[in-house]
């Protein structure tokens, strides 16, 4: 029972993780709950599919289908984020204004959530297949009773989601000024850990040299398997012993999505009347 | 400059299925939550086919930090993991699902 209750937990951490700075990256915007729930309905929906399928998807593309499939949902996951990081510089200024004069109901229809919506969903569905995969495989094989391994699952459900809820209930507590700053340097991150990972399946699939396969190792300090090790991986992309591709993708994240949220917000305040600030560059939330 | 993309990724789509084809394997088996053999042998610099086998009624996660490897392997079935060229070295790899179980890709 607390073995389920671990291996549920650590994946359900991840998801839930992500789904904390989603729901405090929409703070105060209309109906997001809708949304976070129907990405999150969606991802269960798409787990249970991805489990089901899991032979198919492993023999495909001549045996590296699981690494293409991981990677590409990945993927998906950092252009949704950039999309919303570079939208957010674009159009968050307009709707801080507008919800002061409007309301909620201006940014509601504008704001593009789906994007932050299937970023809940891929999270949900890739975690949540491995749960689904795992618990079928205990009742398949009658190990435990089923009792034992509901109480597990629950147990292990009811932790992650916890420490998804600290994540946010912490963002929460930050200014409202301030949080859309915060919110967009976790996104950016979150989206650069996710470039790292997917760049793992990549190089493990053989479609990417590794260039350099250990770069250092900061395992003796906090492996990738501890607790907090886990958590910073989900957070911040860390891993102790990481590959150069995998360098590459988190630079080229940071540098691509980061340059084009300043181009975006830069012009936006060159244009703007209302921000007379003699240097575009030190405006906050850029 | 098109032409420089095709070739590019002709490169790209040639590598692995050279690299499939020449690579010698070794069979892994996960057995009541061990690896069997606890230890493979792979020489300085090679590249090996690993095909890990799961004999469990219940689904493992091969996986290596150091390897960099993750991948799921069902209730009965068998799946590759192409590890190396590597420096010699103990390179740990366990089953996600029972970090108990560990075993290591030994190079040198």
């Amino acid at each position: 029972m607390l073995a389920t209750a671990i291996i549920v937990f650590r994946e359900v951490l991840e998801a839930a993780l992500i789904i904390g700075i989603v729901l405090a990256a929409s703070q105060g915007v209309a109906r997001r709950g809708l949304w976070v729930a129907g990405g999150i309905a969606g991802g269960i929906l798409g787990a249970a599919a991805v489990a089901a399928g899991a032979d198919a998807i492993a023999a495909a593309v001549e045996g590296i289908g699981q690494e293409v499939f991981n990677a590409t949902i990945l993927l998906a996951a950092v252009g949704m984020l950039g999309w919303h990081n570079i939208w957010m510089t674009r159009h968050g200024r307009e709707l801080t204004l507008a919800a002061n004069r409007l309301g909620a109901a201006v940014r509601a229809g504008t704001r593009p959530l789906w994007a932050l919506a299937a970023v809940v969903g891929l999270a949900v569905l890739r975690e949540g297949s491995e749960v689904v995969l795992f618990l079928y495989g205990i009742a398949a094989a009658g190990g435990g009773g089923p009792v034992a391994m509901a109480i597990g699952g629950a147990l292990g459900l009811a932790a992650g989601v916890a420490a998804g809820a600290t994540l946010y209930l912490g963002l929460v507590r930050i200014p409202m000024r301030h949080l859309f700053a915060v919110t967009s340097w976790l996104v950016l991150l979150l989206a650069a850990g996710m470039a790292s990972q997917a760049a793992a399946f990549l190089m493990q699939a053989d479609l990417l040299p590794p260039l350099g396969a250990n770069l250092w190792n900061t395992s003796f300090v906090l492996t990738d398997q501890s607790l907090v090790g886990r958590v910073l991986h989900t957070l911040i992309g860390y891993t102790a012993q990481p590959a150069g591709i995998q360098l590459v993708f988190y630079v080229a994240t940071l540098l691509v999505i980061g340059s084009l949220m300043r181009l975006t917000g830069s012009g936006r305040t060159a244009r703007s009347p209302r921000t007379p600030s003699p240097d575009p560059r030190l405006q906050p939330g850029e | 400059m098109h032409r420089l993309v095709v070739i590019a990724l002709l490169m790209v789509c040639a590598v692995p299925a050279a690299a499939v084809a020449q690579v010698p394997a070794i069979a892994l088996s996960i057995r009541d939550h061990q690896f069997v053999p606890a230890e493979v042998a792979v020489p300085t610099g090679a590249k090996v086919e690993l095909i890990v086998r799961n004999e469990q009624a219940v689904p493992a996660e091969f996986e290596s930090t150091s390897l960099h490897r993750e991948k799921i392997v069902t209730a009965g079935s068998a799946v590759s993991v192409y590890v190396g060229p590597l420096d010699p070295g103990r390179y740990e790899f366990f089953d996600d699902f029972y970090p108990a179980s560990r075993g290591f890709v030994v190079v040198r």
